[in-house]
């Protein structure tokens, strides 16, 4: 009998379910499909250094898993109160008709296994389909071949799962058993009483709160849009803080406003059905202003993270291209006690050993890095510190230390090799290449004035007032941070310090490139260990990379950052969207009298779905808009500091971005939409 | 002239095993300017006929023509269209919008028949000062008693100026004090404004407020009174002579 109800329940408040049970199913499966990776990615024919790269993928799927089971835990528990709070009359009357309390909680434990179960079958049959694609795209992104792709299931994600979401019905069954115990008759019979009152606010207290929060929001957003240089973790979330309670107010006196405005305008409020549609309007956003705040901030959070991994995705693979055109990059550095550098030699290294670097690398440029103990940073910026300081915060603290230099002829080498531009310097010129955006706008405030330097005692002026946007090492990464080059005869051989070696392996496929890779790789450690293990050598720092690993390293980056941002968006519009939905289905239905009304009154069915359709659109846009002014700020601060990582636009990024969101959040639309639509009808 | 005219107008409910006859064969004639009463029993029937004349449910047999259009025949856009701009409603529990004020609840009915703002303002201005209800016209519907929200329903109904206005049992709701109110501006309406006016009502009280009187039962027409010259005293005795003979519930409405 308990059964027969529950399910009845179940049918009877479909249109309400339908959403709830819907996210669910996306809940399981999106959980599913980002724990299974592993199994999926495990015949793949991934190299050995992508198979370690995958394990640690999973480990932090695993982490973030954690944080999403939260997420979706909160989700389910708020929809499942929110359904229970419609249902107030409906166990009135049970309770009327003499049934315990023990009886409700269990018809409602019924509901909830019925429906867990089912979320948990229908979700994890789709994980298990949509898995299998996620198999494709990673064998796509780690470039592995697909010939032994067989359809496999997770059972370790399944278990995972099963026990993450059955912890979170348990809570909600848990949940549902309390609330059903503490009420009484009384108030569950007065719920059902729905106040009518409309609270008109104090139009001016609205004004002044919505000014207010805007100058508050407009000063966060300044602190992390142009203020940068000068953020610390502190006031980072300062300014995270005083946007979200600026939204919430913001919000809060919008929804007092919007009416006031659009009547005021009569010709707009006195047509069709707007008087109707924005009274609807306004009464929602008026009652939702809490909800309506975490949706914008989570919807915010969402369009950052997405564009942020989309960003690092795109130009990864790219930069490897731009910034790491060489197949090989060593660097030997030492410092004496001082700190202050000292002269090094591979290729005698390498002698030592009984190697030399010519039998590695086809071609190659071996360098040294120039520096004059009286050429320092302080000593150019020179009596700028203060402006720089007002710019850019921290400078004027900067410890001193001693600027780079790169001859004229080493400097044109490397372009050769590189695929640069040559340069042609005057004798008493001097030119500065740096890639790190960051350094570029301060190098080139100096440049304006012309400053001389002296070098070895010899005075030089500089070549242009802009800077080269080229490099010395190579790098995945933008971030030199700026070079000197200098005129061949301007430098003493006594400033030689760092030393480098740049080239090509002499291969002509991919097979023999692998075998030059590791050739070169396993002398360049043999005599890493010999330094290493030398005391004379104390103070040595000797580094290299490749170009394989550094194009290695992308992928992973990208993959990593993909996946997590995918997950996290994934989950996070999903909730928004099942928030929206809830609220706006149940909104609907209880507005459908009014609909029948509408219709007694002659309004056409046209213009009754139009003012469904703004309500709905308005309701789903309002907390959009203002996550995406919110967007535009933080993604100036998340590309001021991705600029160390990636160069390049985020317009593509942004993009896929509203790709996703338009996909999730607009679907979620679509279906409040098609839901509302269909309640409002069938009351004909 | 005749307005309103019903041809044999038949509505059954249910299936051939077990058939209602909610409305059996009824004709009758409504001019243009008369205050008719539909009188009856619960489940006589009245309450269906309003429906069928206003639209809102379908006729099984027979017409039923306002001026020269069969309603019966109407469909979808023409139909709204016609509920729109030919007929008001007032009903028994007001069916006001709770989230629109007095003077917006007005003003939809006659937005959405795509009128001006500017007309919008005078027309609703005027029809409230007809109905005494200038006063509450800025105040929501949970914040007026009673007989104001019927009387801004009213409003309502004929701020549009329809052809017919159409009355569900209208003082249902209402104490007698706020009733009587009602009633004696329908009939201001009525006269002055010569506007035609079909109210259902169990009420002889209610009843004896029209010029005429329609008697309902078991689905057909039973009696039927003009008012003539009668005073309001003799026709309300003539109504409750016609309910006595009808007997059973009527009476016990009183």
């Amino acid at each position: 009998m308990l059964f027969k109800i529950s399910l009845s329940n179940i049918r009877k408040s479909l249109k309400d379910y339908a959403v709830y049970f819907f996210t669910l199913v996306v809940g399981v499966a999106v959980f599913y499909v980002f724990n299974a990776i592993e199994t999926q990615t495990a015949f793949l024919n991934v190299s050995e250094d992508h198979r370690e790269f995958i394990k640690f993928l999973v480990q932090a799927i695993s982490a973030v898993s954690l944080f999403v089971a939260i997420v979706l835990g909160l989700l389910i528990v708020y929809a499942s109160r929110f359904l229970m709070k419609r249902r107030n009359k409906e166990f009135a009357l049970y309770m009327m008709l003499g049934m315990s309390k023990w009886k409700i909680s269990a018809l409602l434990l019924c509901e909830t296994v019925m429906i867990g179960i089912g979320s948990l079958f229908v979700g994890l049959l789709i994980g298990v389909g949509l898995s299998q694609v996620m198999s494709a795209v990673v064998a796509n992104l780690f470039e592995a071949d697909m010939t032994s792709f067989k359809f496999t299931i997770s059972g370790s994600a399944i278990a995972k799962t099963i026990i993450y979401f059955g912890i979170m019905y348990a809570v909600v069954i848990i949940r549902s058993g309390i609330v059903i115990g503490k009420c009484r008759l009384i108030t569950l019979m007065q719920s059902g009483r729905r106040s009518e009152k409309i609270t008109m606010k104090n139009p001016w207290l609205c004004v002044i709160v919505f000014l207010i929060s805007a100058a508050v929001l407009g000063y966060a957003y300044y602190m992390v849009g142009w203020n940068q240089m000068d953020l610390g973790p502190r006031k980072i979330l300062a300014a995270i803080i005083m946007g979200a309670v600026s939204t919430f107010f913001i919000f809060w006196s919008v929804a007092g406003m919007l009416l006031r405005v659009i009547m005021s305008v009569k010709g707009l409020y006195h047509r069709g059905l707007n008087s109707f549609t924005f009274r609807q309007i306004s009464s929602k956003v008026n009652t939702t202003v809490a909800s309506m705040t975490v949706i914008c901030l989570m919807l915010f959070v969402t369009i950052c993270t997405l564009s942020s991994a989309f960003v690092i995705r795109n130009n990864m693979n790219r930069q490897v291209e731009e910034f790491f055109p060489v197949d090989f990059y060593g660097e030997m550095e030492k410092q004496d006690n001082d700190d202050q550098p000292m002269y090094t030699d591979i290729e005698k290294n390498y002698s030592d050993q009984g190697l030399s670097i010519e039998d590695d690398l086809g071609v190659y440029h071996n360098f040294h890095i120039y520096t004059d103990p009286g050429f320092t940073v302080l000593g150019y910026i020179g009596d700028k510190t203060d402006k720089l300081t007002d710019e850019y915060g921290s400078i004027g603290q900067m410890d001193d230390y001693r600027l780079e230099m790169i001859r004229l002829s080493d400097y044109n080498a490397l372009m050769k090799l590189y695929g640069g531009k040559a340069l042609e310097l005057n004798d008493d010129e001097y030119a500065i290449c740096a890639t790190f955006s960051g350094f570029v706008s301060i190098y080139e405030m100096l440049l304006e004035d012309n400053p001389v330097i002296n070098v070895f005692g010899n005075e030089l002026v500089p070549h242009s007032q802009k800077t080269i946007y080229s490099y010395v090492r190579p790098s995945m990464q933008p971030i030199n941070g700026g070079v000197f080059i200098v005129p061949d005869g301007a430098v003493e051989e006594s400033g030689a310090g760092v030393n480098i070696v740049v080239g090509n392996y002499s291969a002509n496929d991919k097979k023999e490139l692998a075998e030059a890779e590791k050739t070169a790789r396993g002398n360049w450690e043999k005599v890493q260990t010999n330094i290493v293990g030398d005391s004379q050598s104390s103070g040595t720092r000797i580094y290299m990379d490749t170009k394989i690993e550094a194009a290695n390293s992308a992928v992973d980056l990208g993959a990593l950052v993909t996946f997590l941002g995918l997950y996290i968006g994934f989950v996070f519009l999903v909730s928004c969207g099942a928030i929206l939905a809830l609220k706006e289905l149940s909104e609907s239905s209880d507005s459908a009298s009014r609909y029948t009304m509408l219709r007694k009154l002659g309004v056409e069915e046209k213009e009754i779905t139009g003012s469904v359709f703004t309500q709905s659109a308005i309701f789903f846009a309002l907390p959009l808009l203002l996550a995406c002014l919110h967007s535009y700020f933080g993604m100036r601060l998340a590309k001021f500091m991705l600029s160390m990582l990636v160069s390049g636009g985020i317009f593509k990024s942004m993009l896929f971005t509203a790709g996703v969101v338009v996909l999730i959040y607009g679907g979620y639309f679509l279906l409040t939409f098609i839901g509302s639509r269909a309640i409002v009808r069938e009351q004909k | 002239m005749a307005l309103l005219k019903l041809q044999n107008v038949e509505k059954y409910y249910g299936n051939k095993s077990s058939l209602t006859k909610a409305v059996d064969d009824i004709s009758f004639t409504v001019d243009k300017g008369e205050f008719t009463a539909i009188m009856g029993a619960s489940g006589s029937g009245k309450t269906t006929l309003l429906n069928c004349i206003s639209t809102i449910d379908r006729v099984t047999a027979g017409h039923i023509f306002l001026e020269d259009t069969d309603i019966t025949k109407l469909k979808g856009k023409a139909l709204n269209r016609f509920r729109r701009e030919k007929l008001g409603f007032i009903f028994q529990d007001f069916n006001l919008m709770d989230t629109l004020t007095a003077y917006e609840n007005i003003a939809l009915a006659l937005s959405i028949q795509k009128c001006s703002a500017k007309d919008i303002d005078k027309l609703v201005k005027s029809v409230a000062e007809q109905l005494g209800i200038t006063e509450v016209l800025n105040k929501y519907p949970y914040q007026m008693s009673g007989g104001q929200k019927q009387r801004v329903a009213s409003a309502r109904a004929i701020v549009t100026n329809p052809k017919l206005v159409l009355a569900d049992e209208p003082t249902g709701a209402l104490d007698s004090k706020s009733a009587k109110m009602l009633l004696e501006r329908f009939g201001y309406l009525n006269h002055e404004h010569d506007a035609t006016i079909i109210m259902v009502t169990h009420d002889s009280f209610t009843a004896s407020y029209a010029s005429r009187v329609l008697f309902i039962k078991d689905g057909k027409v039973f009696n039927e009174i003009n008012r003539g010259g009668d005073s309001h005293k003799q026709f309300f005795d003539k109504i409750i002579d016609v309910v006595t003979l009808l007997g059973g519930d009527v009476s016990d409405a009183l």
